[in-house]
């Protein structure tokens, strides 16, 4: 398979949120802000890529029973990795994502990457495969996140756009809006490009 | 903190329930909600793991971690006392109790991934919770876990018989109904703060 087909196949067609439903506890949780969304997206590219290397690295010398103990350690290596980073050069974003950072171990995705894609191709291949994987992941983090702080807080990146006549709808900054937001992207990716009927 | 117990282990359940306003836990809600009697199984599974691995993990946390400064390590410790107790948890009850491993024992390795049972964890160290706190957080947030699961389950019975547009059935459906449901678990939201 050529590297740009993994790409795609992994970043849109087979996209981790709206294709597959996984890793949707994040991608509901950090979104109240683009910031947020972005930082958290960048962490998961970086532990999906690096973790989709190593994983593939190992995958002639691991024993099939304890796959699944390797593979969670792998990620966990990572995942401290950009813990580290963040406590230590983004403090303030680190407070605000709080325990969603560690949860990057537990996501869906990146076990489901390991388990499907790059416990059984070569290294390369897996590390394109796990940027494609994230950077889907990171896509639709910034368009919930896009939606729910124009609406919550009139602001994109945290640079207010929506003058002083704007009123915060303040449902945008709570649970239920990412709820809704979600299952509306879902629906129109699935008319749009999947050719439900509506 | 200084809440007590008690009052933790309500507002876990209502004003901050892990599902509903937290985020945890949701690809086996979302996966298993098809069936009211799994659901339940799997939601009193979650809760016994939960209750007891925030209780396993404030001890590993305050007596290992802290005294030998390797608080960097949570994150792979927790997942390894987890991962070991829900093993651990499997054999037990497939040795003593055959019949509960039959209905409850599928849905273990399930459990090992969800993520609500480490966010917990995580949630305890970062509010700093003392060990009944802990123990109150856990168990409430496993029971408010097991609510949501089973309100979801019971409406998607309902909803077989209904139309749904094509592009909306399954998992579309199901976040529009928990939204719902998040929306009315904000109303319980002004009675305590826990934040």
């Amino acid at each position: 398979m050529k590297l740009k087909e993994i790409f795609v196949t992994s970043a849109f067609r087979e996209n981790s949120v709206w294709r597959q439903i996984l890793g949707i506890c994040s991608a509901l949780a950090v979104t109240n802000l683009m910031m947020n969304s972005l930082i958290m997206g960048l962490g998961v590219i970086f532990s999906l890529a690096l973790s989709g290397f190593t994983i593939s690295l190992l995958r002639n010398w691991t024993p099939r029973s304890v796959r699944m103990m390797v593979q969670t350690l792998v990620i966990a290596s990572y995942v401290i990795m950009v813990d580290i980073f963040l406590k230590a050069y983004l403090p303030d974003i680190s407070k605000q994502l709080g325990p969603y950072v560690g949860l990057i171990i537990t996501n869906c995705i990146l076990m489901g990457r390991a388990e499907a894609f790059a416990s059984q191709n070569k290294p390369f291949e897996s590390m394109i495969d796990g940027i494609g994987a994230g950077l889907g992941y990171t896509l639709v983090l910034l368009v919930i996140g896009f939606i729910r702080e124009l609406f919550g807080f009139g602001s994109i990146f945290g640079i207010k756009v929506l003058g002083a006549w704007w009123t915060n709808w303040s449902i945008m900054v709570m649970a239920p809006s990412a709820f809704f937001i979600l299952a509306l992207l879902i629906w129109f990716i699935n008319v749009k490009y999947y050719k439900a009927k509506v | 903190m200084d809440i007590s117990a008690f009052v933790l282990f309500w507002a876990a359940i209502f004003t901050s329930n892990i599902l509903l306003t937290n985020f945890l836990g949701m690809c086996s809600y979302l996966s298993v909600s098809r069936e009211v009697e799994s659901s339940f199984g799997l939601g009193i599974a979650v809760m016994f793991v939960l209750t007891v691995t925030a209780a396993l993990n404030w001890l590993v946390y305050n007596y290992v971690l802290v005294p030998f400064n390797i608080v960097y390590l949570q994150f792979i410790v927790f997942i390894i006392v987890i991962a070991a107790f829900v093993q651990f948890l499997e054999l037990v009850i497939e040795r003593y109790v055959p019949a509960l491993y039959y209905t409850l024992g599928i849905f273990l390795p399930l459990i090992t991934v969800n993520c609500a049972i480490f966010g917990v964890s995580l949630f305890m160290v970062i509010r700093d919770y003392s060990f009944l706190q802990s123990i109150a957080f856990g168990a409430g947030s496993g029971l408010g876990w097991l609510l949501a699961i089973l309100m979801l389950a019971a409406i998607r019975r309902k909803l077989k018989e209904k139309l749904v547009p094509t592009g909306l059935q399954g998992v579309g459906i199901s976040l529009i109904i928990t939204g719902i449901m998040a929306l009315a678990f904000v109303g319980f939201s002004g009675i305590v703060q826990i934040q």
